[in-house]
């Protein structure tokens, strides 16, 4: 079996592949929660980035891993103010549930 | 025969892949939170096998150090009915595992082909004495230099907003305005009452 003993490129892509649908399923799942949402998010994003380091490596160029450099740092800043925007609301309704902030609705 | 570096892999991806399904799954956000960084563990531990050193141990420091410890922060401060979010989890479960068989089928074709050239082997290894450091030290200092500033930009446009959002004066704190100390005048302060002098026993 040489899929099954040698290293290929298509095995980071497809792991990364099950990491984004485990996201994207976790984000069906987690719909009243915000918290699991933001960690689903992380997931989703840590599958893009095992992407650009797998494809980085066996195409020999470091750009890629440039490209994960500032994703990291994106993805930091995102759920720094995404924690802080939680805090904010949990202050002013006393709940994160997502059927309680629906004082936008028209 | 299996290779060690393969069998390395599969653990490292098996586990990664129960700890991700953990983190949507469990009922408690504190062990989501710590099954994410089991998570980001093994996918550092991947990315060492990809010869990403450097970036291995930035996902460990940055995600593990700091970014999880704010999740897990947040999730403590917060009082949260976990009863309550977790309703309309059992009602979502067939759809969202419909949408994901679909996609992992779907993505899975496509990748596990030959379309992509996702049949290459590994390339051959770095000579000795090459820096997986220094090389990226040099690409960023050199020819991504501006996006680097402007990276650094993004996380002090962070820093300053979250920092707004939940800064909150409260009434009750008791803190000194300098500027209002120093000019403050004599009769600020000091009243002259003048009373009628008076002896005792008249």
């Amino acid at each position: 079996m040489m899929i099954l003993s040698t290293l290929t490129l298509s095995h980071y892509l497809i792991l990364g592949a099950i990491l984004f649908t485990i996201g994207i399923v976790g984000v069906f799942l987690n719909r009243k929660n915000l918290i699991v949402l933001l960690m689903a998010i992380e997931l989703m994003l840590l599958a893009v980035n095992m992407n650009f380091v797998a494809f980085s490596y066996y195409m020999n160029d470091a750009a890629g891993q440039i490209f994960v450099f500032f994703i990291l740092t994106v993805a930091a800043a995102e759920s720094g103010i995404g924690l802080a925007i939680l805090v904010v609301l949990f202050r002013n309704l006393s709940s994160i549930h997502v059927d309680d902030l629906d004082q936008l609705k028209g | 025969m299996i290779e060690f570096k393969t069998f390395i892999f599969y653990m490292l991806a098996t586990i990664l892949v129960l700890s991700s399904l953990a983190v949507i799954t469990a009922k408690n956000p504190v062990h989501a939170a710590l099954s994410l960084v089991l998570a980001f563990f093994n996918a550092a531990g991947i990315w060492l096998l990809l010869q990403a050193e450097f970036l291995a141990i930035a996902l460990v420091m940055v995600y593990v150090g700091a970014v999880m410890v704010l999740f897990l922060f947040v999730v403590m401060m917060l009082d949260i009915n976990i009863e309550r979010l977790r309703q309309g989890f059992w009602q979502y479960l067939p759809f969202g595992a419909l949408v994901g068989l679909l996609l992992i089928t779907e993505m899975s074709m496509v990748l596990g082909g030959s379309y992509f050239g996702a049949d290459i082997l590994s390339p051959p290894d770095a000579p000795a004495g090459y820096s997986n450091t220094k090389t990226l030290g040099r690409l960023l200092f050199t020819d991504y230099v501006y996006p680097f500033e402007l990276a650094s930009i993004v996380l002090l446009v962070g820093i300053v907003a979250a920092v707004m959002l939940t800064l909150r004066s409260r009434k009750d704190t008791k803190y000194m305005k300098s500027s209002e100390q120093v000019k403050v005048k004599r009769n600020d302060r000091l009243r002259i009452v003048s009373m009628p002098a008076v002896k005792e026993g008249e």
